[in-house]
């Protein structure tokens, strides 16, 4: 078959003739994919010199190319280019691009800056990304809370004040939410009694005797809800301790739960066994000042300003 | 297996150079006002002042990095994309439209590749000279004036290309300020780097591939074909005219009338000829050749070399014509100079051609397909003006908020959030405010502020809060929030948005 395809002539050969009648097809390729390969080594050559490439030990080449930064001390840097060094100066670029607003945050009041649309813009969009980043694991996304754990920032309940001064203090400082074990002091009965007081506050369907019971209970020196929960049971928020006459419901989940009986259960639930998570964190430190005072405009309006 | 085949099917066409002969004639006076008129407006567009607020002075910007394009009085955001949308298709309709009526009128008089090119050409006759010449130029070796000639026209291209690369380039910043910078060294890279290209693309396309453009890379004149109909209009020879019996024969002066088919230089055959014409009429002579069975072609060859992109249009319609006219121009300068009727290559139909009764060429606007295309043209142009004449002022996005999407507040009410963004689109500053239809009108909370200025071209946030007692809150499904410009309360929009409450829980 192959001296068929000699003889025919179409097929090129290298030329060398082995032992007498043995040759090699040359079927070269196309001409465009080599000079195609030829300008990928060209650029495989330019593109080592520039940037950085070959491993040597424990460094390697630089490359000719270079990029000038400001690290974290302030300093600046001229180092081979490598994308860390790029991060590093796009991020300073883009604060830089922010500090205009930043400045005007600091040197504006609440007040003003709540007021200034321009101002406005700049906190619901600023303000959104540093809620995510820093509070939303807690107090989810739109900051409407998990009840039970973490409060509600979407509602016009503040535990302890919605001012912005208030709100300032609370992210400068943090907070932390304490309700002493009543099942110790009280017998099962007495919590019962107080729970439909309680419940009784929010309207919801309670037994009318024990609830008198527990009126009484709550503002005897025996059980002393209303040191911290006020004569009026509306609470104080000098102290954090909630409302209990209002539709919120941060620790019992009233919310959650169907029927009358199932919602004093979880009120009593929470007399019963006190509580001593409600822990936030202070911020004064992990963030800058500015950053503390566009969250307190964001939260601030986040419940619609108290 | 198939060997060889490479060989004997060779894909690659050296080009054969083409030296087009300068004529006159009705479609060289159109050709040149075309070109006049486009170059005109593609030169001087940029430079144009004009007054605005605060935007550069130029009455056409493209403005990118500012997101807006200035069009004299109007001006378009990115909101606006579907009018760029209309336009395209618009131009589109136009080009099916033309191209069933006339033929590739686009290609042969308005394309861009033939404008240049034609230009590059100009410029390329009136150093080099004359066809004859030029053709002499080509062969002789590289002595000085060679050297010369064909080095300042490709200056004289190079600078033609540059200035339209820089011209483009204008477009998109202000244009004085553009050249001070772009000699100056200080113009954005983008500014170097697309003059660079169009300035290269230009020398290329018009200088040096020109025909070969229209015949190997543009999809346009390809396609354009498929939508000839047998009644379209387009550059025609003649043949049962110009044949004849016995096919084309060359007149020579003095010796009458031969039927050796040979090329005359056609100089010499114009000369003699207008001798004959003058000693006899054309008539009488057209008479002997009709006797003999000559057609009324004297095969001089002019149209071929007056042909751009190189073809001999006696061979019939071929995808290579971009149908310009110019051998229409050259055929009839001939005919009167023998005194023979005009109009042997024509615009005239295909089927007109073939019928044994020839008829006028006439445009045939009855065609289905011609109407509809007429009908669509004028339908999208009339959204397009009515898109733009009644565009509202501004633009705006209302979106619920979501997380949560609603909040029970301490007395029961229901709060839902929305953000509403609005982007002034006028050329004034203009403040906004926003209510709310079928609603309280205490029900809405706007927090620090009632009313947002904006300014033109930006875009403003408001944060509505609604709160709705539990009864109504169950009521409510949908309200309509009302952004009303202020003192212009005929250009108040509502927006209808969903109002969620956990009645209603999804």
């Amino acid at each position: 078959m192959s001296e068929q395809k000699l003889q025919s002539q179409t097929v090129q050969t290298t030329g060398h003739a082995w032992d007498g009648d043995l040759q090699e097809y040359n079927n070269p390729l196309p001409a465009w994919w080599v000079y195609t390969f030829y300008v990928t080594v060209v650029f495989a050559l330019v593109y080592w010199t520039i940037y950085p490439s070959w491993p040597i030990g424990k460094g390697w080449i630089g490359g000719a190319s270079s990029i000038t930064y400001v690290n974290s001390a302030g300093e600046t840097k001229t180092h081979s280019w490598n994308t860390r060094a790029l991060l590093v100066k796009e991020l300073n670029e883009a604060s830089v691009a922010q500090k205009p607003y930043f400045d005007k945050v600091s040197s504006m009041s609440y007040e003003q800056i709540a007021k200034d649309p321009e101002m406005n813009g700049f906190i619901i969009s600023a303000g959104k990304s540093l809620f995510a980043d820093n509070c939303a694991a807690c107090h989810q996304s739109g900051g409407q809370g998990v009840v039970g754990f973490f409060p509600n920032l979407a509602d016009d309940d503040w535990l302890y004040g919605g001012s912005f001064d208030k709100i300032h203090e609370t992210l400068l400082g943090g907070r932390r939410g304490y309700m002493p074990t009543f099942s110790e002091v009280l017998s099962g009965a007495q919590i019962d009694q107080l729970a439909n007081y309680v419940a009784s506050l929010s309207g919801i369907g309670h037994d009318a005797t024990k609830a008198s019971a527990g009126n009484v209970l709550f503002h005897s020196d025996t059980a002393a809800c209303f040191y911290c929960h006020a004569v009026d049971a509306k609470g104080r928020k000098d102290i954090g301790a909630p409302n209990l006459t209002d539709n919120i419901w941060l620790w019992a989940n009233v919310p959650a739960v169907q029927g009358d009986v199932s919602k004093v259960a979880a009120i009593r639930e929470v007399i019963a066994n006190g509580l001593n998570k409600g822990v936030m964190p202070a911020w004064a430190g992990r963030l800058s000042a500015e950053q503390i005072k566009v969250l307190t405009v964001y939260v601030h309006e986040l419940g619609g300003g108290q | 297996m198939q060997t060889g085949l490479e060989d004997q099917l060779g894909l690659y066409q050296k080009r054969i150079p083409i030296f087009t002969r300068s004529v006159k004639g009705r479609f060289r006076r159109f050709k040149t006002s075309v070109l006049v008129l486009a170059y005109a407006m593609f030169f001087l567009l940029p430079w144009i002042p004009w007054t605005r607020l605060d935007a550069p002075a130029q009455a056409l910007l493209f403005d990118l990095p500012g997101r807006q394009f200035l069009i004299f009085g109007l001006t378009v955001y990115p909101q606006n994309i579907i009018w760029l949308a209309f336009l395209l298709i618009i131009a589109a309709i136009l080009l099916f439209f033309v191209t069933g009526l006339v033929g590739r009128a686009f290609c042969g008089y308005f394309c861009f590749q033939t404008v240049w090119t034609d230009f590059f050409i100009w410029i390329e006759s009136a150093i080099q000279g004359e066809r004859p010449t030029r053709v002499r130029l080509f062969r002789q070796p590289w002595d000085r004036e060679k050297i010369i000639k064909v080095g300042s026209t490709h200056a004289l291209w190079l600078l033609v290309s540059f200035w339209t690369g820089l011209s483009f380039v204008a477009y998109f910043t202000y244009a004085p300020q553009l050249v001070l910078d772009f000699f100056t060294g200080r113009a954005a890279d983008a500014a170097y780097i697309t003059t660079g290209l169009l300035t290269l693309t230009t020398y290329v396309a018009a200088g040096l591939m020109r025909e070969q453009v229209c015949t190997y890379i543009c999809p346009y004149g390809r396609f354009q074909s498929v939508m000839y109909e047998p009644e379209t209009l387009a550059v025609h020879y003649d043949a049962k005219r110009g044949e004849g019996v016995h096919g084309r024969a060359v007149v020579r002066a003095g010796r009458g009338i031969v039927t050796e088919r040979r090329l005359a230089r056609a100089e010499g055959v114009m000369s003699a000829e207008r001798r004959l014409a003058d000693l006899t009429t054309g008539a009488r002579a057209l008479a002997e050749r009709h006797e003999k069975g000559l057609g009324d072609c004297i095969d001089c060859g002019l149209c071929v070399q007056v042909c751009p992109a190189g073809i001999d249009i006696r061979e019939g319609l071929q995808y290579k014509c971009i149908s310009c006219g110019l051998c229409i121009d050259a055929c009839n300068t001939i005919m009167d100079s023998f005194g023979f009727p005009r109009g042997l290559i024509r615009y005239d139909s295909e089927s007109n051609l073939a019928a044994a009764t020839q008829a006028p060429p006439r445009l045939h606007w009855l065609g289905l397909k011609t109407l509809g295309y007429g009908a669509a043209f004028i339908l999208m142009s009339g959204l397009l003006v009515y898109s733009i004449s009644s565009q509202e002022s501004f633009d705006r996005a209302v979106s619920q908020i979501r997380q949560p999407l609603y909040v029970v507040l301490s007395n029961n009410d229901i709060r839902n959030r929305y953000q509403v963004r609005i982007t002034n689109k006028a050329a004034y500053e203009q403040t906004y405010f926003i209510s709310a239809t079928d609603i309280p009108a205490d029900a809405l909370d706007f927090g620090g502020f009632s009313e947002i200025s904006i300014k033109p071209g930006h875009s403003g946030l408001v944060q509505v809060s609604v709160h709705l007692p539990p009864a109504l809150a169950a009521k409510t499904e949908r309200f309509d929030l009302v952004i009303t410009p202020k003192g212009k309360p005929a250009e108040a929009r509502s927006e209808s948005v969903h109002f969620d409450s956990p009645s209603r829980r999804p």
